[in-house]
This record gives C-alpha cells, structure tokens and sequence, in this order.
C-alpha cells in the first residue's frame, strides 16, 4: 500500500508532521531564546515555502513572487496589531492572520487570471513584476510601512488574555498554526484536488479531456499557494519585531524557490527540509563569516547534481532501490516456485 | 449487428454527433478539407485512411483541443463547435489520445479516479469528501473489467505498453460516457490483449449504450468491430458504408486497401 504514488505516501506525511509537531512541543524546552527564534523562523518559512511547493510543485507553476505574498502578510500584521491593535489586543492578530491570507489569496486570482488566460508562464513575469512592484512600495511609502527605516514596535499576539512574551510561548504558538496550515494542505493534497492539481502539471492536454477544470484549478493552486505566504507572514511580523522591506525583496523570492526546489518540489515534506537548508543552515554557517553565501551556493549546486529531486529525491532514490530489490526478489521466489 | 430486412415504423436512432464542412488549415497544409458525417446513437463508428489524411486533427477540432478553421459540431442536436474539452467532457464525451496519454506517477487506480472524480460533486464537495470521490469501487470494477487486476497499485509508468493503453481506453470509460473517440486504441497491442480489448469495447457499448467513434489502422479490428466505417483520405470523405461495402469499395482499394 505504501509503494507508488504521492497519495498513498501522503499517510505517511501526516504521521511525520504529528510525531515532529510532538517532538518539537517538548524539545526545545532548554532552548535559550536564539534557539527558540532559529526554529521559530524555520517553522515560519516553512510554511512559506510550502504555499509555493503547492504552486510550483504540484501545480507546476512557476511563482517568482512568494516573499512578497510573505511581505504582505508581514506588513499587514504589523499595521494591523501595532499601537495596541485596531481591534484590541486579542482579536487584532486573529484579525490580522485573516486579513493577511484573504489579501494575498486575492492577489494571487488578480495576477493568475490574465496571466494564465494568456500562457501558463506568463505567470513567472507577471509575478516578477508583481515582486518588484511590492518591493518598491514597501521601501517607498514611508507614511505606510516606514520605508527604509522599516516598522518596528510588533507585539507578539495575546492568548487567553496572556501576552505571548516569553519566547517558549510564542514558539509553542508558531508551532500550533503552522501545524494547523499543515495539516489544511495535507488534506487538500489527498483529496481529489491534489490529484487534480499533479494531473495538470505532469499532463495538461489529458488531464482537461478527462473534465479537469484547468483554469480553475491553476488558479485555485497559485491563490492558495500565495495564501500561504501571506499568513506565514502573519507570523514573520510578530517573530522578528520588526520588519523592514530586504526580506521581501526579489532576490528573497528566489531563495524561496530555491527552498523548494533543494527540499524536493512536489514532495509533502520537501519545504521543511528545504527550509532547514535555506533557512538553519546559515545560522549554522556563521562561523564561515563572509563566506557562508559561497558555501551555501556550493552545496546548493552540488546537491542539485546530486538529485535533482532535491533532498528528499536522494532518500526517495534509496527507496526506490530497496522497491526493485524487492520486486526481484519476488520475481525470484516466484520462479523457484514455479520451477519446483 | 441486425439490420432489419423490412421497412418498420421506428424513429429513426438518434444522431448524437454530427460534423458539418469542417475544415482545418496549417498554414498551406490543408489536414482537414471539409469533412461532413454523423454518428448515430448506440453506433460503433469507424475512420480509417492513410497516415497523415486528419483523422487525428478532425478528433481534436471536434473535441476542443483545435480550433477548427471552418465548420460545425453539434452534439445532440446543440452546437458545441470550439468548446473547452474539460466542459465538452462533462458533456459525457471522452476521448483517448492516439499517443498514450495516462498518467505515469499515479497508480493505475488513481489514474482511473482521477479520470472519473470531476464528474462527481461539485468543487467544494471534491475538497471535504472523500479522497477517493467515492470512486474506489467504479474504479475497481474497471480494473476487473479490463483484466488489470494484479495491477491497481502499480505506478501506471510501469505498466507494459499494451497494459497502459488498456488503462488509457479504461479511463475514458471511468465517468460513464455517452460518447467516446479512440483514436487507434489497438495500436502497438499484442493479439491477446486485441482480441481482449475488442470484446471490452463491444461490452460496453452493448451494456452501457455507449456510442464509439474509433480510428483505426488495424483492418480486421475496425472491420470486425464497427458497424460503419469513414475512409478518409487526404482531409477529405472518400466514402461511408458498412464494413462490407468499404471492403468492396473500388475506391477505397485504389486508395488504401490495395496496399
Ligand atoms: N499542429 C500541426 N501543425 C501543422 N501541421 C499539422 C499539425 N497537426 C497535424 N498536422 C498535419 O496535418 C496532417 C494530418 O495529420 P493527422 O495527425 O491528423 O493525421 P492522421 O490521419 O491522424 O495520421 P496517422 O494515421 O499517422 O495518425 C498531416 O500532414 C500533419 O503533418
Ligand atoms: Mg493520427
């Protein structure tokens, strides 16, 4: 039952994100607040990063745009539950995390219908302008995002009346949402959506002589895809504290694409690892002081020579291995029986 | 099939496609050159003709996939000329693809529900339902019925050749047709699974009404199975009639058949 498709892997993924959601409740309890933002941060460009998986992995999209979706939630967030919070402080971030999924999931249809009535990568400039536009407003409108100078001053939301100052807490909050966002995609993924949403990327022609809606379902893919990074950006803002508009630029939409790419595209799980890789690594690479953009370069070639696939192609390879051993050894076993 | 020796007061079958002055230009290449024909309800019907006559372009300007240069499609009676293949296959017109066209990282299984969930529900009902879009058991009755049984959970890019066309032809049957163009399901099969093939078609255009239009190169396949055949050549009809008529057809020897 585990061999084959996606689909059948998908069980498999729900387990690994309740285990880790586990694990990573009770982990980093010893953790100083350093270790607590790494993970924190990971968990939030994960979440990012898998929004684009949706988009480009499974849809087959080519999004140039993620960290500004990213941006726009973290902008949002941050206007909407700084000053003590248009709507107090517990219903402001609540408020926020809506408005910052509602507004990119609309940016993404307002992009996606021209550019994909028109040719499906038309999506990739249409978004790369969208990038740069996003870019240019966020250092530029300096009466509403501060400009260079950036926003700073943003709270942590309130829980149950409780501020989420301590830095363990708003982990454990991070945490929570971005399991929650997990498992909505996991389901999505396993429904008939997601095959719908791999059939059009690995066979458009067939997959729409079979009934499949195309533009529907494209567009439906890029708008959540974009959705994700709206809310991880709703988390972003109260993480850092404060934003500034660097993290939002073009180049960071690539890295971003990067993630995904290095993680393992169309795989469940590959935007954690990719983040792991984008995001932790670095941190890791300190040491190498200038020279970790170098290094971070030279595994990220290396690695996609390796496997194409990404991180996870090299452990779906050894798998794949083990399968045909398998099948053989089967096909042996039969044989004896047949010749005995 | 019976073709009844006397006049009888019966409606006439239905027609359920008809194709009028259909024309297809590339540039200077006229693939299609005003091509006219009906397909009667319950009907296996037959297009043969030489490489390179349109029979593939004439498939694609009927089922959306080309914009035809001229001319019209009516399915029922309605005008569905230039319709998108998704909306014209919620219609409940399938169609296989003369290259094989299945999905090869799905299982054959998934292959089969995708091939029929897009019938089922609506989008939000697809999304909260079940993953299966309630299709587990149809989809394991075609399996049955197409002797893919051992295979279900086998990546269909796995599958032989003659294994992924079975599934190809399964898939277009998945959502229940009505009407359903094969374009050449028997070429590359082995005479096993032809012979296989053949009696599948037959079933279900017998149990379930379904009404065919195949393309074929396979001359004792199309003449054995269809009940008319179109021979077409160089984008044009060159004749219509029964098996046995075509075969007679001084023409069509001339043409094709002397060959
Ligand atoms: N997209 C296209 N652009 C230009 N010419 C095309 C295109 N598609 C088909 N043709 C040409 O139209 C003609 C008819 O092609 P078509 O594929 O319909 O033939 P066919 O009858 O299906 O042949 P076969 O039996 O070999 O499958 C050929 O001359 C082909 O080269
Ligand atoms: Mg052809």
């Amino acid at each position: 039952m585990s061999r084959a498709s996606i689909f059948s892997r998908i069980d498999a993924n729900l387990a690994t994100i309740l285990i880790g959601a586990a694990i990573l409740w009770f982990a980093p309890a010893g953790l100083k607040s350093y270790g607590l933002y790494v993970i924190s941060f990971w968990l939030v460009m994960s979440i990012a990063a898998m929004g684009l998986n949706l988009t480009l992995g499974y849809a087959g999209l080519k999004s140039l745009a993620q960290a500004a979706f990213l941006g726009i939630g973290a902008y949002a967030t941050a206007l909407i539950t700084a000053k003590g919070g248009i709507a107090g402080a517990t219903w402001s971030w609540p408020l926020a995390f809506v408005v910052s999924g509602t507004l990119t999931f609309l940016a993404g249809v307002v992009l996606g219908f021209p550019a994909l009535r028109v040719k499906f990568h038309y999506l990739a400039f249409v978004t790369l302008a969208f990038a740069t536009l996003m870019f240019l407003i966020f250092r530029n409108e300096q009466w509403l995002t501060g400009g260079v100078y950036g926003f700073s001053n943003i709270p942590r939301p309130t829980l149950f009346g409780a501020k989420l100052n301590n830095d363990l807490a708003f982990f454990r909050f991070v945490l929570i949402v971005s399991v929650l966002l997990s498992l909505a995609m996991w389901w999505m993924l396993r429904s008939p959506w997601g095959r719908a949403f791999q059939a059009l990327r690995e066979n458009p022609l067939r997959a729409a002589s079979l009934g499949v809606n195309l533009r529907n379902y494209t567009l439906l893919a890029f708008a959540i895809g974009s959705a994700y990074g709206g809310l991880a950006g709703a988390l972003y803002a109260p993480l850092v504290e404060f934003i500034d508009p660097a993290p939002f630029a073009v180049s960071a939409s690539f890295v971003l694409l990067l993630t995904v790419v290095v993680g393992g595209q169309g795989y469940f799980l590959g935007p954690f690892l990719g983040a792991a890789f984008s995001y932790v690594l670095p941190e890791v690479l300190r040491f190498t002081g200038g020279l970790y953009l170098l290094v971070y370069a030279a595994m990220v070639l290396i690695l996609l020579l390796i496997s194409p696939q990404g991180i996870i192609g090299i452990v779906e390879k050894f798998r794949e291995r083990r399968r045909q051993k398998d099948a053989q050894d089967q096909r042996d076993a039969s044989k004896a029986m047949l010749g005995a | 099939m019976n073709v009844h020796a006397t006049p009888m007061p019966v409606t006439p079958p239905a027609t359920v496609l008809k194709v009028e002055g259909l024309k297809k230009h590339f540039g200077g290449i006229k693939a299609v050159d005003g091509v006219s024909f009906h397909v009667n309800e319950g009907e296996i019907l037959g297009i043969i003709g030489p490489n390179g006559c349109g029979k593939s372009t004439l498939f694609n300007c009927i089922l959306g996939q080309l914009q035809p240069t001229e001319g019209a499609v009516e399915l029922d009676g309605e005008a569905i000329t230039g319709l998108f293949p998704a909306e014209l296959n919620r219609r409940g017109v399938s169609r296989t693809f003369q290259l094989l066209q299945v999905f090869p990282n799905l299982t054959v299984r998934e292959n089969l529900i995708l091939a029929g969930q897009e019938h089922q529900g609506s989008m939000m009902s697809r999304l909260f339902g079940p993953k299966d879009a309630g299709l587990s058991a149809e989809a394991e009755k075609m399996i049955g019925f197409f002797n893919l049984g051992h295979l279900a959970e086998t990546k269909a890019g796995g599958l032989s050749y003659g294994q992924q066309k079975l599934l190809d032809a399964a898939m277009a049957f998945m959502a229940g047709p009505r009407l359903v163009l094969l374009d050449e399901p028997a070429g590359g099969v082995n005479l096993t699974m032809l012979a296989s093939l053949k009696d599948r078609l037959e079933a279900i255009n017998r149990e379930q009404g379904a009404t065919f239009v195949v393309i074929e190169h396979n001359m004792d396949f199309v003449m054995s199975l269809c009940t008319r055949v179109i021979v077409m050549a160089e984008g044009k009809v060159l004749a219509t009639g029964t098996p046995a008529e075509i075969r007679a057809n001084p023409a069509v020897i001339e043409a094709y058949l002397g060959h």
